[in-house]
Order: C-alpha cells, then sequence, then structure tokens
C-alpha cells in the first residue's frame, strides 16, 4: 500500500452536484438508523390520523328525532342541507322572487324607488303564530339586496346573474353566488331612485346601472355556461340574518319596484310570486322568513328575507367545516418538532457534529442536506396521517348528524399535501431552531410555542380576544394552519368571521407563506451561524 | 502532492485563555509522530484547527498542501479520530460507519472492510451505547480509516484501551507509518508512544518544546552517563575521579560520566574495585519528557499519578 492522494475529478460542477447528493444520502442514513426518530415518525402520522378522527367523531350539532320513549332512530342534520352552486361550493339561496319566463335573448328593466328593513330583536327571535315580524324593529341591513334577478330556474342553487341595490354598498351587480362588482354609490330613495336593467345574449348576461333612466353605465358582464334557453327573470328581495359573535336572527326588507319592463317574455305568460328557500315553522335558526309581494297599478311592493351568497361557517349555519378532521396535524406536529430538532441538536450533545463537519466541510450544504431529509420524512408522515381524515372524518361527521361543508377533489387535494406541507415546514424550522440554539429543550419548546400554542390559544380553545388571534394567526409560523381553511370569507357575506369559525385572517397559501419565510429566515440564519461559529 | 501535514504559525485564543501560541510542526509520511504534551497543552486545539472545526486567530494548517475544508471527500486524504465518545449511543457501529461512508461516496463493503480491520466485527450491530471505551476507541479508528486516506490523525487512542488493544494499537500505528502514510498520534502519556513514535513533536502551553527524532532525544537526555554497583563506592569515585571522569554516588550506586563503559570497567579493573554492575544510563521517553515540560506544564501530576485512563487532553 502506498501514500498516494486520491487524484482530484475534473468538473467542479458535476462533483459539486454529486456531493451534494452524498450529504443527503449520508443524512437519510443518519435518519433511518436511528430507531427511536422512525418510530417517533410514524407516531407523528397516526397521532395525525388519530386525534382527527377522534376530533371528527365527536361533534354531535344533529338533532335526535324524540318519540314517546326518548330517542329515536340516528340523530339527522337540523336544517336541510345547505343548496350547493354552480362551482361546487355551499350557498344560501332564500329571497322573494317575482319572475316571469324569459325566452332568448332579451332584457329586463326596472326602477327601485325604495328599499327599508326590518330585524328581528337580539336573542329575541320569531314571535309564534301569525304575525312573526311583530316585535321586529326597523333598520335595514348592509347587505340586505333588492332588485332584478336573471336565473337558469328556481331550483336553489342555480346559475344567476342579478343587478341590485343594497341597504349600505350601493348598486351591486351579482353572479353565480360568488361574483361581486359595484355600481353606482348611495342609497336608494324616491329622490333618488336608482334603474337597473340585465341584458341577456346566448350565455352572456350584461348588467347596467342608471340614476334617471336615460345615461346608463355597464356594471359588469358574465358569463354563466349552459344557460337553457328560457330563463327566469324579474324582481326580487332579500335580507340577510344579523350576526354576532354566537347568535344571529332573521331579518326582512322591502323595497318598491316601478317601471317594469321586459323583453323576450313568451306569450301567454305573466309575473308569479314565490318566496324561495324560506324556513317555516318552529325552527328559529332559520335565518330566511317567507316573503310577499304586493303589487298595483305597475308597482310591486316586495318584502324578502334570506340570501343569495355563499354560505360558510358561523352563527348563521349550524355546520362543521371537514377541516375539522385537521385538527390531528398539531399533534402530529408536536412530534415531527421534537425528531427535526433533535436531528442536529442530538449531535450538538454528543460532540457527533465535529464528526459530521469532518466528513462534510461545506457546513451550509450540512445543514441544507438535513432540511432536505427531515423536510421529506415529515411530508411523506404528513400525507399518511392526513389521506384518511377527509373522506373518513367527512363520513364519521355525516353519520353524527352534522352537515359536513362540500370541498371539491382538488380542495381535498390542497388540503392533504397542504397540511404535509405544514408539517415539512414546521419541521425544517425546528431543525434551523436546534442549529441556532444548539440546544434540544430550547428549540423545542421556542418551535411548539410559536406554531402549535400559538394556533391552539387561537382557534381550538379560542381563549385570546379575536383581534390577538388575527394578529398572531398572520405574523407566527402558526399563520400556516391557515393552509387548511377551504371556506373562503367574502366580504358581500354578513358573517363572524374569526378564526375560530374556522376564518383565518390570511389567505391558505398566503399563510403558509409567513410560514415559509420564517423557515427560511431560521434557516439562512443558522447557517451563517454554523459557518462562524467553532464546531 | 506530498502527504504532509503543515501546522504554521496557529495562534488562538478562548476567551482569556491562550490555547495556541504560534504552533507550527510538520507531520512527514512514513513515521508515527507522537503530539505529545500536558493536558491543555492544545494537542486537541491544534488538531481541530488542521480539520476546519475551530478557526485560528492567526496561522494556517495544510493537509497536503490544501486547507482541509477544501478538500472534496476529505475522509480520504485525512482520517481522524478526536473524540471515540461523539456517537449517537442508539446508533449501531456499523451504521455509524455507514452514514460516514456514504458522505464520501463509499459503501457498506468499505464499512465491512474496516471492522474486519479493527476487530470490531462482533459488536457491529450492536448500539454503541452498550460499548466499552476501548470499543469506541476501536471505531472512531475504523471511521478513520474508512478512506482509507494516506494521512492518518489520532487524538488520545490509547485512552481506555487494555493492554492487549494498546499493543494492537501500536502495531496498527506502526503497519499504517510503514506502508507510507504519514500518522500524528497525541498522547499526554510519553509511556505509550515507546517503540510507536519515530518523531516526537512535545508541546506545552499552546507551543512547540521539541520536534525532534525519538532516537536523537533519548540520547540527548541519557547523555553519556554509566551506572555502576559496587560495594565500595568511595573507593570507586575515587579512582574514576583520577581518571579524569565526575563520578558521584548515593551509597550503593556511583553515576559516572565523561567516560564510556568499558573504560569504567577498565580503570575498576585496574584499580581492583570490586563492582557487581556497570550499564550505560539509558533514559526514558517518560523522563525525557517530565525533562522538558517541567517549565511548560500548566498541570503536571507527579509520576506516580499517572493514570492510563486519565481524561484526554483538551482544551475545551
Amino acid at each position: 500500500m502506498t501514500a498516494t492522494v486520491t487524484p482530484e475529478r475534473s468538473g467542479a460542477g458535476r462533483d459539486d452536484k454529486d456531493s451534494f447528493g452524498r450529504l443527503v444520502h449520508a443524512e437519510w442514513t443518519k435518519f433511518r438508523t436511528v430507531r427511536g426518530w422512525v418510530i417517533a415518525v410514524l407516531i407523528a402520522a397516526a397521532l395525525t390520523a388519530g386525534v382527527g378522527l377522534y376530533a371528527a367523531s365527536g361533534p354531535q350539532t344533529g338533532c335526535q328525532p324524540v318519540g314517546p320513549n326518548g330517542p329515536i332512530g340516528p340523530p339527522a342534520p337540523c336544517k336541510p342541507a345547505n343548496p350547493v352552486g354552480p362551482g361546487g361550493e355551499a350557498v344560501s339561496d332564500s329571497y322573494y322572487f317575482v319572475h316571469r319566463a324569459l325566452s332568448g335573448n332579451g332584457s329586463l328593466t326596472v326602477r327601485v324607488t325604495a328599499l327599508a328593513g326590518r330585524s328581528s330583536p337580539p336573542g329575541g327571535g320569531i314571535a309564534p303564530g301569525p304575525n312573526q315580524e311583530q316585535n321586529f324593529t326597523s333598520g335595514i341591513q348592509p347587505w340586505a339586496k333588492a332588485g332584478i334577478l336573471l336565473t337558469a330556474s328556481t331550483r336553489q342553487g342555480s346559475a344567476y346573474a342579478a343587478m341590485m341595490v343594497t341597504g349600505g354598498h350601493g348598486v351591486r351587480m351579482q353572479y353565480n353566488y360568488t361574483g361581486d362588482a359595484p355600481g353606482l354609490p348611495g342609497a336608494v330613495s324616491a329622490a333618488s331612485p336608482r334603474w337597473l336593467r340585465l341584458v341577456r345574449a346566448g350565455d352572456t348576461v350584461t348588467g347596467y346601472d342608471s340614476a334617471g333612466g336615460t345615461h346608463w353605465a355597464r356594471v359588469g358582464v358574465v358569463s354563466l355556461a349552459g344557460l337553457p334557453a328560457t330563463v327566469q327573470a324579474g324582481p326580487f328581495v332579500t335580507s340577510p340574518a344579523w350576526v354576532q359573535t354566537q347568535n344571529s336572527g332573521p331579518t326582512v326588507a322591502t323595497a318598491v319596484f316601478d317601471h317594469v319592463s321586459a323583453r323576450g317574455t313568451p306569450p301567454g305568460t305573466g309575473w308569479r310570486g314565490v318566496s324561495i328557500g324560506a324556513i317555516t315553522g318552529s325552527n328559529a335558526q332559520g335565518s330566511s322568513l317567507p316573503g310577499r309581494l304586493h303589487a298595483a297599478e305597475g308597482t310591486f311592493t316586495v318584502t324578502g328575507s334570506g340570501d343569495i351568497a355563499p354560505a360558510g361557517p358561523g352563527p348563521t349555519n349550524i355546520g362543521v367545516p371537514a377541516d375539522d378532521g385537521f385538527a390531528g396535524a398539531f399533534a402530529g406536529l408536536i412530534v415531527v418538532i421534537v425528531v427535526g430538532a433533535m436531528f442536529i441538536t442530538a449531535e450538538y450533545r454528543r460532540g457527533l457534529i465535529a464528526v459530521t463537519l469532518a466528513a462534510a466541510p461545506a457546513r451550509g450544504r450540512v445543514l441544507a442536506a438535513k432540511a432536505v431529509v427531515i423536510g421529506s420524512v415529515a411530508f411523506v408522515a404528513g400525507l399518511i396521517g392526513t389521506a384518511p381524515v377527509i373522506p373518513v372524518g367527512t363520513s364519521l361527521l355525516r353519520s353524527h348528524g352534522n352537515y359536513v361543508f362540500p370541498m371539491s377533489a382538488l380542495t381535498e387535494v390542497r388540503l392533504v399535501a397542504g397540511t404535509a406541507a405544514l408539517l415539512a415546514i414546521t419541521a425544517v424550522l425546528a431543525l434551523a431552531a436546534g442549529t441556532i440554539l444548539r440546544h434540544g429543550a430550547g428549540a423545542i419548546t421556542a418551535v411548539i410555542a410559536l406554531t402549535v400554542v400559538t394556533y391552539f390559544f387561537s382557534v381550538p380553545l379560542a381563549v385570546l380576544p379575536a383581534g390577538a388571534a388575527d394578529w398572531l394567526l398572520r405574523v407566527t409560523p402558526a399563520a400556516g394552519f391557515a393552509i387548511k381553511q377551504y371556506v373562503p370569507a367574502y366580504p358581500q357575506v354578513n358573517n363572524v368571521y374569526t378564526p375560530q369559525h374556522g376564518y383565518f385572517p390570511l389567505a391558505p397559501w398566503a399563510g403558509m407563506g409567513v410560514l415559509c419565510l420564517w423557515a427560511a429566515l431560521a434557516l439562512w440564519l443558522a447557517a451563517v451561524l454554523l459557518r462562524r461559529r467553532d464546531a | 502532492m506530498q502527504a504532509t501535514i503543515e501546522v504554521r504559525g496557529l495562534r488562538k485564543s478562548f476567551g482569556p485563555t491562550l490555547a495556541l501560541d504560534g504552533m507550527t510542526f510538520t507531520v512527514a509520511p512514513g513515521q508515527v509522530t507522537g503530539f505529545v504534551g500536558p493536558n491543555g497543552a492544545g494537542k486537541t486545539s491544534t488538531m481541530r484547527v488542521i480539520l476546519g472545526l475551530d478557526a485560528p486567530d492567526e496561522g494556517t494548517a495544510l493537509v497536503g498542501g490544501r486547507r482541509y475544508t477544501a478538500l472534496r471527500r476529505p475522509l480520504t486524504h485525512l482520517g481522524s479520530l478526536l473524540d471515540a465518545a461523539a456517537l449517537q449511543p442508539s446508533r449501531t457501529g456499523r451504521n455509524h460507519l455507514l452514514w460516514l461512508a456514504h458522505s464520501q461516496g463509499l459503501d457498506a463493503r468499505r464499512v465491512d472492510s474496516v471492522l474486519e480491520q479493527t476487530g470490531l466485527g462482533g459488536a457491529a450491530r450492536r448500539r454503541a451505547s452498550g460499548y466499552s471505551l476501548g470499543m469506541r476507541q476501536r471505531l472512531g479508528i475504523a471511521a478513520a480509516l474508512l478512506g482509507d486516506p494516506p494521512m492518518l490523525m489520532m487524538d488520545e487512542p490509547f485512552n481506555g484501551m487494555d493492554p492487549e488493544g494498546i499493543i494492537w494499537m501500536r502495531g496498527l500505528l506502526r503497519s499504517l507509518a510503514e506502508a507510507g502514510r504519514a500518522v500524528l498520534v497525541s498522547s499526554h502519556l510519553m509511556s505509550e508512544l515507546e517503540d510507536t513514535a519515530g518523531h516526537l513533536v512535545i508541546i506545552g502551553r499552546g507551543r512547540v518544546i521539541a520536534d525532534t527524532g525519538t532516537r536523537d532525544l533519548l540520547a540527548a537526555v541519557s547523555g553519556d552517563r554509566v551506572t555502576l554497583r559496587t560495594a565500595a563506592p568511595g573507593r570507586a569515585a575515587a579512582a574514576l575521579a583520577r581518571a579524569g571522569a565526575a563520578a558521584s554516588t548515593d551509597g550503593t550506586a556511583v553515576t559516572v560520566s565523561g567516560l564510556p563503559p568499558e573504560k569504567v570497567v577498565l580503570v575498576l579493573s585496574e584499580n581492583a574495585v570490586p563492582f557487581s554492575e556497570v550499564s550505560a544510563h539509558r533514559a526514558s521517553l517518560a523522563e525525557a519528557y517530565l525533562e522538558l515540560t517541567r517549565d511548560a506544564a500548566d498541570y503536571r501530576p507527579d509520576a506516580a499519578g499517572y493514570r492510563p485512563d486519565a481524561p484526554a487532553g483538551g482544551s475545551r
């Protein structure tokens, strides 16, 4: 044997790439050869699934049918499920509609001269007997709506386009529940009426408004795919429930329409008034009361109640999002944080970091290789843990009589992959914290406090004031939990948009972005310190 | 490129403590270089700087002419053992070597080969937490040999080894050097390096006190003294003094300097002084070391306090 030095290979670029591959290989070997870490990650997956499904098996918001000898049969939802809109989302679709058929291309024009409203008293609810509104006080809801509607059918959840005046947001054009565009500002009155027009051409509906009926401005154009040849069109009125943190009650609005003119109406048809989606009977949770029509000398006075809008969880909507099943993610997260931090602090504790850095002196790359390994491991654990939660959790929730807000297949993929990413990026954050602090307990405590504890106090426990919770969920790594929100908040819908009801202050990807930013900054600081410090 | 470790003018302080104070030496291939000094003299600090683990305030350390941190697959250039206890306790010895092998692009066959070479084959699949200190040393040596490097560096490898292990270790170090490798072995016990190190770098307080061949050092410390045992020390001393030698006596033995042993025998015979033994005095490395480090030691136990399991010298 002679002491010759291994000749350097040419092609530094390729070798650099190889060298990172070698580091990832080495770190993976390190990870998989500590049985405790492998078991911990399996436990993280099991906890995510187990706690999630346990949480899904808990809530029972349904109503148990009661017979003479006690409860009978399985629990069932207390009210009919929300209709589903053309986009697959849950919607509210209750209003009073004065409609007639419109065939082929045509148009509809009205003038609105008044809009007024009345609300049920706080906590008082609806009076029994024929006059349900006897205790109501006057006052218009900002999102009370009166205008004209063109819809594929009067079935709830149908595609539509509408021009309307509102209680506090001027003229709007709204369509297919989620679409909203502003028109003329200001409130409507006899002195300041609003003219509204919808024009249909094929699948396209265009909305116009006007203050005087002569100069018209276009508010919006929408394409309603697959609109049938004959549609229903006419004036409508609706008024959403008032909402407080834990409470809500129905309201009504009354509007006056005149100069009603329609082009494209088939012969032999006329105006018909109908309450759509009104809830009758003793169920005071209902946010929609029956409406009514008074027609005289070309003037329609219409009273309606309800909303035409996307529906989300909140005081008006008893129901649970399927993402409640993701509660288990925080349990898995704790384990993943522990393993992520230990992946480096165990080396500091035993002095093994010196062996690692003697084998691979490029310290930034060592850290990157560790991040790749622990991030991938946590991601896979997250996938395994969350994949069964939605299908199994949703059926568990339904079997207990809960209404579950629907989600599309794509959203389901986003939730599963996003929750796995939440685990992965938090594990990398813990690794970075472990590198910075070189102390397992300190790093684990810090990251658990920033993520799991912050989330837990803000959302499930809701012990923090909503303002503080909102702020924490914007700036701390717990913002990443927003990835599991799938029912969006809409400014045009009255609701209590708090984390407790499942609404995060940041959009899902923005929240994930905040978490990524934390992880990136921590990793950068860790790399700087690792390079600068003596090992 | 020569398989040589060169250390030039290293200085490093940890807070108020000056750990390295102009450390300079070269480790040549083909022999074992002993790196000796009392605890805290800077042996571990020097090795950590060579490996790029600690940054020196001044000076350079080159491995085969290049900085260690610039080496690709560094374990194929310089194998090292710093701290045998640096192990994840729940990982098996074999898996510890396996991740190291993967970091260098080597495979499991190389791992099994060094396990065989260090006699750890039987314990390789047990958790490192169950290893004795001697087994950990063997595992650390296996890790150092993994990349079949032309240069090797070990910090106190004899620590915790049983006599059989020490003999094995000496043989291994000699065979590695005979194969042309540069081998640097630190110890705070000179005796461990007896018959092993061909060259010695003796340090104290962060700098080199002596950088010399082992044989030259022994000769220098021994001088040309002769020890004489006789029943008549007074007469012997007088006769030798007349012959021009310096002689001193402690009652039974006479130490003579200035005359070679055969001349001493001649003088005694001529003067009819009876004697039982005449021997050339040979200093031990331990004596030489004590002589040299008398002024340099921060901490030095008396000779009786030397324990083979004394903690490794370290500056941190």
